[in-house]
């Protein structure tokens, strides 16, 4: 760091070209390149079904560019809506009475089950356009991406620190400043990380929605998930490795590009410094920060960033109590009238949802997908502790040798991405060619890829094991079994919680497409409540499909209500380490 | 010739409303004035209003009644003219320090070039020359909240509010930072006209301050004002110096029996009823304080801070060690000294079991609540009783924050006593021995 910062600001001089900005520029031109290539078409009317799509390897290329820029562009969706809702509801008391449970639902809620009503609302919006069916695309990845995002940014918003609260109310920082001065900054590690973990997941969801038929519309936006769909149709197990190629790269790009740098540029925000461990660093930040190009295109914007502080209303208000000290008193009328309200429109909803699907769907068989939800319900909590029993292990193991999880970490994260799908081919024919029962062989394709949050989790927590605890157990001789029982597993235990309640959910999600594989003209059906929501897919019914969402969400709510939270903040009391 | 009143503070309240509708008061008739060139301090034990005062004066939150002048205005926001230090520094992380100087100029909307002058101005006046460009976590902490204060002077404040400034900077640090601080104050550099500091440090507040108001608890509220006239600079062994400290040790633990009495209040005298609030103190510092007063050269009496810089304590944890065996009758606690009552002195002498004994008769008999759980243990059949069943009897006299530290105060003392035992995982009370 050099301290020339400050008289050099005053009274700069032109920008030097220097290599630095040989790269920068090289990269600005790429991006615009391949964003004019991907953005190309949009417009276009839609194409008869499937024909556009080609198992061609040399298509991938331009498949993969448009499906990573949906990606990106829901990402930068779901961070605007983060920075929205999750505002809102921290910020008002009375926004968070409904907002917070709305996202804690919406969490909850398989969205894969609802893309056929997306994209026909997206469809009927622009007829016969891709641009529909495009949105359609881009907003079930929203929805993959949004509520995790949302939900860490309003934790962090209620975690800052009083004093700093109370430092930028003293110094008279207006609403916009301390939202971008302190809010935001504090909030953006966590946010970082989730939205990696939002990209991740979103992989599934491209998968499902690039190429989806709703009763007789059959939409295939070219991308890699239509790419993957249709080999899957021919059973072309060459276009199949080329799909996952293209992944990998598309995965190892965008990490490049966009979350190396952004966590390298996000590490001061972090509020406690671990000063051993060295700071992350990525070339392309390095290029970036180097280049007086960008520098000399970047200072105008922040000047007129600057400029929204000062127009922006100053402050002088008091400040609201900080959450750990609001306490529950008798609500006034308005507080009593607002909830009234809240319970009159939610009762109004739920009416109107069970009106909808009594309409398609006589009475009685209401309890099917309920019966199908509990052999669901079964197989996930099975699947939870077989990957756990295997992943828990393996996670403590690479928690406590940093070199190994630094190699692992990256696989484990590619692996997360992995969408179910692809292992279709391998499930199916293996399950025909051995005779096995599709009840129970189809049934790991669930976990395929949210047992990694296990994996993750359990490292993270590992590593954080202090190293006297470790000395101490080695000094008492505490080997084999013990240690496991005594020192490992609860240390561990806390953060297994968390990896173990994002894996459930995520399986939830996943039974929608994994109760039902098909490897070409072969279809193999799993009972289950994800193969209700997905027949009624295929027909059409949306009558049943509602319902099937309505009923799953319910057992994923109730678990996650008297199973998961309750054991998650019995882990935080008992085993956390300070 | 007295000065114009930089600041007005008249008969201020300030309550938090409970669960129930009823109110803690945590401030209770708070008259203050700040006069121009003085620096006056706010000395009392934690749980005494001070930093809640000095919130009310800065503007960040509302009193429940009176009033708050500065300048003459009312204060109904944080108002321009004034600024605060706080403990913890309270630095953006993730600005540099002359980002963290220039924020709050940035937003009074102060021009970006005068904005860097003045900051520059700051940074060298406290001394940060050359750490302009560098980020908090990168600095000691003295030198954090070296920028603290520069960051509260750049706005040329007419009074700065320092809430316990140096309390979290090594002895060393916060020493140089006083000193610094001081001489830049009496040489006319700094560009105010009053200080407001908030300190449970009577060494602290004796070598600053010109004026002393001490705060008592339950509720918070001024019960002397006490006038410093040592001149600057002030050294620590003057003689003037010793015996002002003293004085205000013993005033900081004289007993206050004129106490007038509220229903919603706690009681006064420490564990002379169940809605006593207990501190909770370690059975160590227990033990090792009859020890050292027992043993020679104190041979059972000592003088408090002759024992507190023995120790290295300061008041705010002194001060409940004593009271705990003050309520437990194993001392005596009046006029700055501590007295050891000849059960004290029979303690000290004892071996572990025997300790164990004899505190468990004086807890059961002395501290109302240990007495009430162990009689309660002892009619149920069971010989159980849930964490509930005590905590909300608690919470007819305190909030539900002070039950809880009440609990887990005489549960620790319970255990020590072998008087009962407490299960965290089911949160139970039970006569079990945990032994078998």
């Amino acid at each position: 760091m050099t301290l020339s910062i400050i008289p050099i600001a005053a009274h700069r001089r032109l920008p030097r070209l220097g290599v630095w900005d040989a790269v920068a520029v090289a990269l600005a031109v790429g991006l615009l390149a391949a964003l004019a290539a991907a953005s190309h078409g949009i417009a276009a009317p839609l194409p008869a079904s499937g024909a556009a799509i080609t198992l061609d390897p040399w298509a991938l290329p331009g498949y993969a560019l448009r499906t990573a820029l949906r990606m990106l562009v829901a990402l930068a969706l779901s961070l605007l809506f983060t920075l929205i809702y999750a505002t809102a509801a921290a910020k008002s008391r009375r926004a968070e009475i409904v907002l917070v449970p709305i996202l804690d639902v919406l969490q909850s809620v398989p969205i894969l089950g609802f893309i056929s009503v997306t994209v026909t609302f997206f469809l009927s919006l622009t007829p016969g356009r891709t641009l529909g069916a495009e949105f359609a695309a881009i907003f079930a990845i929203f929805t993959s991406q949004a509520w995790n995002m949302a939900f860490s940014f309003y934790q962090s918003l209620r975690t800052i620190p009083t004093e700093l609260t109370e430092a930028s109310y003293s110094l008279r920082l207006g609403p916009w400043m301390r939202f971008w001065k302190l809010e935001v900054p504090f909030a953006t590690p966590a946010l970082i990380w989730n939205m990696m973990m939002s990209m991740s997941g979103g992989w599934f969801f491209v998968v499902a929605s690039e190429a989806i038929s709703v009763g007789n519309t059959t939409i295939a936006l070219p991308g890699v998930g239509s790419y993957i769909g249709l080999a899957i149709e021919q059973r072309n197990l060459a276009a199949i490795g080329y799909a996952v190629l293209a992944m990998l790269v598309v995965i190892l790009v965008v990490d490049q590009l966009l979350f190396r740098p952004l966590i390298a540029w996000a590490d001061r925000f972090r509020f406690v410094q671990e000063t051993e461990a060295a700071p992350p660093d990525s070339w392309v930040l390095t290029t970036l920060r180097r280049s007086r190009l960008v520098e000399w295109l970047v200072t105008p914007v922040g000047r007129l960033w600057a400029w929204s502080y000062h127009a922006a209303p100053k402050g002088r208000e008091r400040m609201p109590l900080p959450p750990q000290q609001v306490v529950r008193r008798r609500l006034g009328a308005p507080d009593l009238a607002w909830r009234a309200a809240v319970l009159v429109g939610l009762t109004w909803v739920v009416w109107q949802i069970v009106r909808y699907v009594l309409s398609g769907v006589a009475p009685a068989e209401v309890l099917t997908p309920v019966i199908a939800g509990g052999l669901t319900l079964v197989r996930v909590m099975v699947l939870i502790a077989l990957a756990s029993l295997i992943w828990v292990p393996v996670g403590v193991w690479l928690g406590l040798r940093p070199k190994a999880a630094r190699i692992a970490q990256p696989i484990a994260q590619f692996l997360a991405a992995f969408p179910a799908n692809l292992l279709f081919p391998v499930a199916v024919s293996a399950i025909v060619a051995l005779r096995l029962d599709p009840d129970i062989w189809l049934s790991p394709l669930m976990v395929l890829g949210t047992q990694w949050y296990i994996l993750f989790n359990v490292i993270a927590g590992a590593s954080t094991l202090p190293t006297e605890l470790r000395d101490i157990g080695t000094s008492l001789h505490v080997r084999g079994w013990l240690w496991w029982r005594k020192v490992a597993l609860p240390a561990v235990f806390p953060f297994y919680m968390t990896g173990a309640l994002t894996a459930s959910g995520g399986s939830w999600n996943a039974a929608i497409v994994a109760e039902v594989a098909t490897w070409g003209d072969k279809t193999l059906r799993a009972h289950g409540l994800g193969a209700y929501i997905a027949d009624a897919t295929t027909a059409g019914d949306f009558h049943r499909i509602v319902l099937g969402i309505a009923v799953m969400s319910l057992y994923v709510l109730i678990l996650n209500r008297a199973f998961w939270r309750p054991l998650y903040l019995f882990a935080e009391r008992k085993f956390r380490l300070n | 010739m007295e000065n114009a009143a930089l600041l007005d503070v008249r008969a201020v309240h300030k309550g938090f409303a409970k669960a129930d509708g009823a109110e803690t008061v945590v401030l209770d008739g708070v008259d203050l004035t700040l006069k121009e060139g003085e620096i006056v301090g706010l000395l009392g034990r934690s749980g005494s209003g001070k930093s809640t005062l000095l919130r009310l004066i800065a503007g960040l939150s509302e009193p429940g009644g009176g009033s708050i002048r500065y300048m003459g205005r009312p204060v109904d926001g944080p108002p321009e003219g004034l600024a605060m230090v706080f403990q913890s520094f309270a630095l953006f992380p993730w600005l540099t320090v002359l980002e963290n100087v220039e924020i709050g100029l940035e937003a009074i909307g102060v021009p970006r070039d005068e904005r860097r002058r003045r900051s520059l101005e700051a940074i060298d006046l406290i001394g940060l020359d050359g750490f302009e460009s560098a980020y908090p976590r990168e600095l000691s902490g003295g030198m954090r909240q070296r920028v603290g204060f520069a960051r509260a002077l750049v706005v040329h404040p007419n009074i700065l509010l320092m809430d316990e400034p140096f309390s979290a900077l090594d002895v060393l640090t916060a020493e140089t930072l006083r000193t610094d601080f001081l001489d830049l104050w009496s040489e006319g550099q700094l560009p105010i006209k009053g200080v407001i500091l908030v300190t449970h440090n009577i060494e602290e507040a004796v070598l600053m301050c010109d004026r002393i108001l001490i705060f008592g608890s339950n509720p918070g509220r001024i019960l002397r004002e006490i006038r410093v006239d040592l001149p600057q600079p002030r050294a620590r062994l003057d003689p003037d110096f010793r015996a002002l400290v003293e004085s205000i040790y013993v005033e900081m633990t004289a007993r206050r029996p004129t106490e007038p009495a509220s229903a919603a209040r706690t009681e006064r005298f420490p564990g002379s009823g169940i809605g006593s609030v207990l501190p909770r103190v370690s059975t160590n510092l227990l033990s090792g304080l009859m020890e050292l007063v027992d043993a020679a050269p104190y041979n059972g009496e000592a003088d408090l801070p002759v024992i507190a810089s023995a120790l290295h304590l300061e008041v705010d944890d002194l001060f409940p060690v004593a009271e705990t065996l003050q309520m437990l009758r194993f001392a005596e606690f009046a006029g700055g000294d501590i007295k050891l009552s000849a059960e004290g002195r029979h303690f000290a002498k004892l071996d572990t079991d025997e300790r164990k004994g004899l505190f468990a008769k004086h807890l059961l008999t002395y501290v109302p609540l240990a007495g009430h759980i162990r009689r309660v243990l002892d009619e149920r059949h069971s010989q159980t009783a849930p964490w509930s069943r005590f905590a909300d009897e608690l919470e007819d006299y305190m909030s539900s924050d002070d039950a809880a530290r009440s609990l887990r105060a005489v549960i620790s003392w319970g255990r020590y006593a072998e008087a009962f035992a407490y299960d965290d995982d089911t949160m139970v009370f039970s006569l079990d021995n945990p032994g078998e």
